[in-house]
């Protein structure tokens, strides 16, 4: 439109006047689009930056020049030299992860027909915030494992392979044939010889407490006659004998005695130990009874060694000192692989086929395909997936705030958390707060840097 | 890639202008402002042509094992994923009790212990259905800001001549990864004196500000991509430049415009740290509102639950809705 104001040729002063006015208001208008971004970014965006840095200099009031020294106390101070380790251990670790496994999913999904729907699931995580991703996760780290679902697949899976039952607070009657401390083992204090069996009574365990299985329990004397449970008429080369707790509810019982409606503790594992060493190994059935079958004659006493007794595995504490950070970047994890995976899945649809074909015609191993050819090919797409993180990662404050317990939080602070608690979480100190945010800053420029000159290179 | 109908759309050029993901032997990457390319690439469906199983004759049988040692191993990732969220859902349809007990696993073998009353209790409690309508009256103002102002700055930028421009555009474009952080103290002072702090107002114009540098990056190098000839034709018709923009510019970007707004959308409604400063407990967010009660974690698990799957529903809803579109923003948006 303005442009044709030139078209017309009237007095050469006149045309130059009106390209000029032209000109002016062709820069009014673009004054009038650029305006309201400019003005914003100005005032909170620029100003800040400026500001922040100003305040950096003085003390914690605001009213002394301190010069560096706010710096210096970030280096000095154990809290926040936690945070930037903590920090230092985020930024290298969970790009490198997320890229990793980004990596690993995209070319297995390559491989299935339903990797959409793969992708979509993955994905999903990305639309829900890291407050309730956070609150997601404290549900699944919950230490106790019949709350929170990782310590029980934990705890199913130790006693997957270690299912002897534990009774951590089952003790012996005192003067009724064993001793021991609480906690075990134990031993009897007679010996007992092939042909004879023996009844150990224990207290301690509550009635709901018993494994699901437990029986009656088959008295000891019931083993030297016809009791099917502890075996038939004590073989001469064998000694029987029934683990029991020595309580009926009720309370009239004899201690030391199997009483009707007494039960037989089982999954105790029973050892018969003759002359320091151990003869054999038997564990207790539902009701209780045990036998050593084999053994040659002699005396034997009985021992319960202290694995009957000791405190059943109660998963890990992930939000311990100790896990607390390498839970969060698990939780982290679990929001960014869908990222990482459709990005690098992109660059992967995009490697010409022939390449890997005739790498394959020409003999190659996948594995050789996938280190010589796909790696290298995607390693741009694995720089910017991998600096994309870093830029996230290093800004990450809602997922440690949120995860970590209050008792930890110190363990578990990353520089965005401790800027926040220093500023305005009690600790007040605006001018060590100020620090900190610039020092954030600057950890974010050499990836600012990469990303605007990618951006001139491609021909802005 | 397959030729796409937004082909023609390419400047004359047919310069390739990203920051994001984008690589210089042409390879797909995740950037909307390049159209061809992203929406082939980052279509969730991104199946490459040829990759089905069988492809090679050789070897059928190690393939097929190969192929079913995947299948087992993706099922598994994907049961993994589900876990948690599925955990939270469950968790918040079952009694405090409940949950206090025994893990949410135990509803799979006994649906009778759901039921919505977690739900209607936290309506009922007037907090978090405030909570929820102040999110709302954050995130959908400040993505109409964020895309009109980015809209017009874009277009100045990509079409508007004045002096400096492309030094602006570059500063801009280095604003982008200010962090959030280095604002928080600063502008809090500032909305102290002018009376914005505390008051959802403020929070909208800290989110827009914060924004804007990625959205006018992003609609910039979409609008650039518009033929020269086109805006000039347009131009030579006597259309004055509003109307180019509103009936051009605007309506040809509309696919930059819907990842952006979507982004935005998302990235504000998810915020927790802007409005945890920024927000009274009068204006506060879902998310405010629910961290809040974390100190309290394991005893009101009947709020938190039901309450962070609220705040999952309407990102979940725009997930499944705009899948693509989505896709794209989530992937453009990464380089905040």
């Amino acid at each position: 439109m303005a442009d044709t104001v030139t078209v017309r040729p009237p007095t050469v002063g006149s045309a130059a006047d009106g390209k000029r006015r032209a000109q002016r208001r062709k820069r009014r208008l673009a004054v009038v689009f650029v305006l309201p971004a400019l003005l914003l970014l100005g005032a909170l965006v620029v100003y800040p930056v400026l500001f922040s840095f100003g305040r950096s200099l003085f003390d914690a009031s605001g009213d002394r020049f301190v010069g560096a020294a706010n710096y210096a106390a970030i280096v000095q101070d154990p809290a926040t030299l936690k945070a930037i380790r903590n920090s230092a251990i985020w930024v290298v670790v969970a790009p490198t992860l997320l890229t990793g496994l980004g990596l690993l999913l995209a070319v297995l999904t390559e491989k299935v027909r339903w990797a959409t729907a793969f992708k979509l699931v993955l994905f999903l995580p990305m639309a829900v915030s890291f407050l309730a991703a956070g609150i997601i996760f404290r549900l699944a780290y919950e230490q106790d494992p019949d709350r929170g679902v990782l310590n029980a697949a934990a705890v199913a899976v130790h006693d997957g392979f270690d299912d002897a039952a534990a009774y951590p607070t089952a003790r012996a009657r005192e003067g009724h044939g064993l001793t021991g401390g609480a906690g075990g083992p134990y031993t009897t204090t007679s010996t007992v010889r092939p042909g004879g069996s023996i009844g150990l009574g224990f207290i301690g365990v509550a009635p709901d407490a018993l494994p699901a299985g437990a029986k009656a329990a088959a008295g000891p004397a019931d083993a030297a006659g016809a009791s099917p449970a502890a075996g038939t008429a004590g073989a001469a080369d064998s000694i029987g004998g029934v683990v029991y707790l020595d309580f009926a509810p009720g309370g009239t019982g004899t201690p030391g005695r199997v009483d009707p409606g007494e039960k037989g503790l089982p999954g105790m594992t029973v050892e018969a130990v003759r002359d320091g060493r151990v003869a054999a190994t038997a564990t207790t059935a539902d009701d209780g009874s045990f036998r050593f079958a084999g053994l040659a004659d002699g005396d034997y006493t009985v021992r319960l060694p202290a694995a009957n007794f000791e405190a059943p595995y109660q998963g890990v504490n992930w939000l311990g000192p100790a896990l607390v950070t390498p839970a969060i970047i698990g939780a982290y994890l679990w929001v960014w692989t869908g990222f990482s995976m459709v990005l690098i899945g992109a660059g992967l649809a995009a490697i010409p086929r022939d390449a890997l074909e005739a790498a394959r015609m020409d003999g190659a191993t996948e594995g050789q395909i996938f280190r010589k050819i796909t790696v290298p090919l995607l390693a741009p797409v694995l720089t910017v997936v991998f600096v994309t993180l870093v830029i996230n990662v290093m800004k990450v404050f809602d997922l440690v705030w949120i995860i970590a317990p209050g008792p930890v939080q110190e363990e578990a602070n990353v520089l965005a958390t401790r800027m926040w608690l220093v500023s305005f979480g009690g600790g007040n100190d605006q001018g060590l707060g100020s620090a900190l945010s610039m020092v954030l800053l600057l950890l974010v420029v050499p990836a600012m840097i990469f990303n605007v000159r990618r951006f001139r290179r491609s021909g802005a | 890639m397959s030729g796409h109908s937004t082909v023609e759309r390419r400047g004359p050029s047919g310069r390739t202008t990203a920051l994001g993901p984008v690589s210089r032997s042409g390879q797909p990457t995740a950037q909307a402002s390049r159209q061809p390319s992203v929406r082939t690439s980052t279509r969730l469906s991104a199946t490459p042509p040829g990759s089905a199983p069988g492809r090679r004759r050789g070897g059928r049988i190690s393939r097929l094992l190969g192929s079913s040692v995947v299948q087992g191993v993706l099922i598994l990732v994907a049961l993994v994923w589900i876990t948690p969220l599925a955990g939270l859902l469950l968790s918040s349809l079952r009694s405090e009790q409940d949950n206090a007990t025994e893990g949410w696993w135990t509803a799979l073998t006994d649906p009778s212990q759901l039921s919505l009353d977690n739900y209607s209790a936290l309506l009922r409690d007037s907090g978090i259905g405030a909570a929820f309508w102040n999110t709302v009256l954050i995130s959908v103002p400040t993505t109409v800001l964020v895309v009109v102002i980015a809209a017009l700055a874009g277009y100045a930028f990509a079409w508007l001549e004045f002096p400096g421009r492309d030094a602006v555009f570059l500063v801009v474009v280095g604003l982008l990864v200010v962090p959030v952080q280095i604002g928080l103290l600063p502008v809090a002072k500032l909305f102290g004196a002018v009376g914005l702090f505390g008051t959802i107002a403020g929070v909208v114009l800290f989110h827009v500000a914060y924004g804007l540098p990625f959205a006018i990056f992003l609609l910039r190098n979409y609008f650039a991509e518009i033929p020269r000839e086109m805006l000039e034709a347009a131009r030579m018709d006597g259309g004055s430049e509003w109307r180019i923009f509103s009936r051009l510019v605007l309506p040809l970007g509309r696919p930059a415009i819907a990842s952006l707004a979507i982004f935005q959308f998302l990235w504000v409604w998810n915020d927790m740290l802007v409005a945890l400063l920024f927000a009274d407990t009068g204006s506060q967010p879902l998310t405010v509102a629910l961290q809040s009660q974390m100190r309290q974690f394991g005893s009101n698990i009947g709020v938190l639950a039901p309450g962070a799957f609220l705040s999952l529903v309407v990102p979940l809803v725009v997930f499944f809705a705009f899948q693509r579109h989505f896709v794209q923003g989530v992937m453009a948006g990464s380089v905040k």
